[in-house]
């Protein structure tokens, strides 16, 4: 596939998506950038004051600093909900280091002589500190708030996971529908942004004395300026707010086809999955994309609408394994398979919630599970060779994972070595087809629209029908890929639009049609 | 004009100035001399309180300087320093100009004035008010630097070592010139040096510091030739014929004669 043609038609296509995006990081950069600046700077300044607080001040910031960005956002959710708020408030407690760092070290770096001649010549504190410290200091602060904005710009990309927008929308998005044009239109975009604004930053920094003092002056508006192409991405007004995963906005079985087919017209935030569900229960949201037997599902009461038209293709989870691999160990296909049709919807969706939130391992759910079938066998600790089970990093996978483990250790002589926690379907299925694990649990619509990827039409003809679904992407992944699936676990961890239940109850939405329904006579 | 009494200054468990008490008289020029470390500069900057003394007063013109706002105070002090302290962000004009833009000079009378101190100074406005200090040489430099204290017509001058980082020869220029400012004579200058030609040169008076203390206050004459105890005769030994000789009228050779056999005999 020529990835540069795609890559300019994809952009092209999305020209109005990826431009509303990057005035929105850049306004998310900018809007932090302020207040950083706001905040920071005088901060650096009262810190040359008071040397006993520089240590202190400083010492927290760096602090701050190294907090991964991910887990900064995990703490502000809970106080400050989601939206662009704590993106903002993220952006700036990151990109204040630099600042007070470098008003800090640029002032205590000026000339001490210079410093003693301003005062002998009777300028107060004040008017040193704006014609002189700040003056002489500038080409160090412009340092600091350039290395700000470069950190700004990358960790806004992060923005995309709490519904605040930017370029993280295409990345994610991408990264989950394994799409690397989508990825790389949010990715050089981003790239680009930061190169751009350090060289417009380098350029203001190098200013001569004179107009040194001019752009003092003019950097509080051009920050305000670009602050402002920040703007809440509204999109319809509607009573409920949705809150979609970067790849279900991309997916034609997502948003795109709740649009196409159901004339859904809901407002819409881009959110992360790790805090949807605490949004939707918080009442942040109102509807989300979730998977059917997450087992947040049951922790915090929600309920699935019912795909009335048939949109969501079905998710049917299966081991998918190497053909070399059975060809050499036989006795492995059989095993294997003996978990089919054993674990339907409710019972993964108990499993995922005991591990998530009553905190089991996955490991303690497996075995005690396969003990209640009468499946458990202890290990016979054999060596006729290695099978490396591979998993996507969630729970269910880890516990499916866990369970093929403890059979193949306990029906045959093979050992086992698991390597858990393969980022996403594009990791996992490289990994497999590059003979680095030897099988994983997939799902079938995952095969069928992020690695198969058939056309159109195909697609549609397939979709709502399950068996269709497997025996297309069995058959097509065993003759390009030479992978074999093997049969159905039972259940199927398909997307569903969510709603809390008690919501869904008192507007007496049940499927999606309803929900249709009620934002259309809503808004009328 | 400026009278300071009792003033003792300590830094930690250091005595950089201990109990001094003396008085100066308007239009008069005093040298402080000493060696590093005894105190002299500590005292310099008391004087406009950049510095604040631990203890004693120190008045101008019969108002204790601590009623007043340090600002207001320094304004009207000229001050030069020894590395000039020039702003190098500020053009040269710019430089000569912030005293009398602090004080809310007009633009004209302020412009008028720098063109008068550039010219006395030896610095054609043409071709220097818009150069950076960085562009000159280290005795222009200095001319700004006393340029920048003169602007705002000040009565009192205060100068920290105003020629000890110039080399000999731009020194002696930058010297001259400076004694030649007709402004000089009607201003208290307050000036401090290690350098004790120079300190004979300018001084109606000098104060010979020692540890904190004036070891000896006097005429040039009168340190000269009765110095008060071995540390004052010590200090000069060095260099006393050639500070005789500067204070004998021109042509006195007998004069000059019995100096160079009295240095001959003290050398032997």
């Amino acid at each position: 596939m020529d990835h540069t043609e795609s890559l300019w038609s994809f952009m092209d296509q999305q020209s109005a998506k990826l431009l509303q995006q990057t005035m929105q990081h850049i306004g998310l950069t900018f809007i932090s950038l302020f207040i950083t600046v706001l905040i920071g700077l005088p901060l650096g300044v009262y810190i040359t004051r008071n040397k006993r607080a520089a240590g202190l001040v400083l010492g927290f910031a760096g602090v701050l600093q190294t907090i991964p960005s991910i887990a900064l956002l995990g703490f502000l959710i809970p106080v400050l909900g989601i939206g662009p708020i704590p993106a903002i408030t993220a952006l700036f407690l990151y990109a204040l280091l630099p600042v007070i760092r470098n008003t800090y070290t640029g002032i205590i770096g000026v000339d001490p002589g210079v410093k003693e001649a301003a005062l002998a010549m009777g300028m107060t504190g004040w008017q040193r500190l704006f014609r002189v410290d700040l003056v002489l200091a500038f080409p160090v602060i412009m340092a600091g708030i350039r290395t700000a904005t470069v950190i700004n710009v990358g960790v806004g990309t992060l923005a995309a996971y709490i519904a605040a927008g930017g370029l993280g929308e295409f990345i994610f998005g991408g990264i989950a529908l394994n799409n690397t044009n989508m990825i790389l239109a949010g990715a050089i975009p981003a790239a680009l942004l930061a190169i751009l604004l350090d060289f417009l930053l380098s350029l203001v920094q190098r200013a001569g004395n004179r107009s040194r003092r001019f752009t003092l002056g003019l950097l509080p508006l051009v920050l305000l300026l670009f602050s402002s192409f920040y703007v809440l991405p509204l999109g319809y007004s509607s009573r409920l707010l949705a809150g979609f995963t970067p790849e279900f906005m991309g997916r034609r079985d997502g948003d795109i086809g709740l649009r196409a087919v159901y004339g859904l017209e809901i407002r819409t935030v881009v959110i992360s999955d790790a805090v949807m569900y605490k949004a939707i229960f918080n009442k942040k949201l109102d509807v989300i994309s979730g998977y059917s037997t997450d087992g947040r599902l049951k922790a915090y009461d929600l309920v699935t609408l019912d795909d009335d038209k048939k949109i969501f293709p079905p998710y049917y989870a299966a081991p998918v394994v190497r053909d070399a691999v059975l060809e050499k160990y036989p006795e492995l296909g059989p095993v294997l398979n003996m978990l089919a049709g054993r674990i339907n919807d409710s019972i993964m969706t108990e499993l995922n919630y005991e591990v998530e939130y009553l905190n089991r391992s996955p490991a303690q759910c497996a075995r005690d599970f396969l003990v209640k079938q009468g499946l458990y066998k202890a290990p016979r600790n054999g060596a006729r060779g290695i099978v490396r089970l591979g998993s996507k990093i969630f729970p269910e996978q880890y516990i499916l994972t866990e369970m093929y483990a403890m059979l193949v250790r306990g029906y045959t002589d093979l050992e086992v070595s698991s390597k858990t926690g393969l980022g996403g379907t594009k990791i996992c299925f490289e990994a497999l087809t590059h003979d680095q694990i030897d099988m994983y649990p997939e799902y079938t619509g995952t095969a069928l629209l992020a690695i198969l990827q058939p056309p159109l039409a195909e697609t549609g003809r397939l979709t709502g029908n399950r068996d269709s679904v497997y025996n297309y992407v069995r058959d097509a992944m065993q003759r390009d890929y030479h992978l074999s699936w093997l049969s159905p676990i039972g259940f199927n961890n398909a997307y569903a639009l969510m709603m809390r239940r008690g919501q869904a109850r008192q507007l007496r939405i049940k499927t999606i049609t309803d929900l249709t329904n009620y934002l259309k006579k809503d808004r009328s | 004009m400026i009278s300071v009494k009792n003033v003792t200054k300590t830094f930690g468990s250091y005595k950089a100035v201990d109990d001094i008490s003396f008085s100066i008289q308007r239009g008069e020029n005093v040298v402080f001399l000493g060696t590093s470390g005894s105190g002299k500069t500590t005292l310099l900057k008391m004087i406009n309180r950049l510095l604040e003394p631990d203890s004693g007063i120190i008045a101008i013109d019969g108002v204790p300087i601590r009623q007043r706002r340090p600002e207001d105070l320094r304004r009207s002090i000229g001050y030069v320093f020894q590395n000039n302290g020039l702003f190098p962000h500020y053009t040269i004009a710019e430089n000569i100009a912030i005293v009398p833009r602090l004080l809310g000079w007009d633009r004209q009378r302020t412009e008028a004035r720098i063109v008068a101190l550039m010219e006395k100074l030896r610095l054609p406005p043409v071709q220097y008010s818009a150069a950076y200090p960085s562009e000159l040489s280290g005795g222009q430099q200095q001319r700004v630097g006393i340029a920048r204290a003169l602007a705002a017509d000040p009565p009192i001058l205060l100068m920290d070592e105003p020629f000890g980082a110039l080399d000999p020869i731009t020194r002696s220029a930058v010297k001259k010139d400076f004694k030649e400012l007709d402004e000089l004579r009607s201003k208290t200058i307050v000036l401090v040096t290690h350098d004790v030609q120079e300190a004979f040169e300018l001084a109606d008076r000098i104060f010979l510091m020692d540890k904190g203390t004036v070891v000896q206050e006097g005429t040039p004459d009168q340190l000269l030739f009765e110095p008060a105890g071995d540390y004052v005769r010590t200090f000069f030994e060095e260099q006393r014929f050639l500070l005789e000789a500067g204070r004998i009228a021109a042509g006195d050779y007998p004069a000059l004669i019995s100096a160079f056999d009295k240095f001959k005999n003290r050398h032997r």
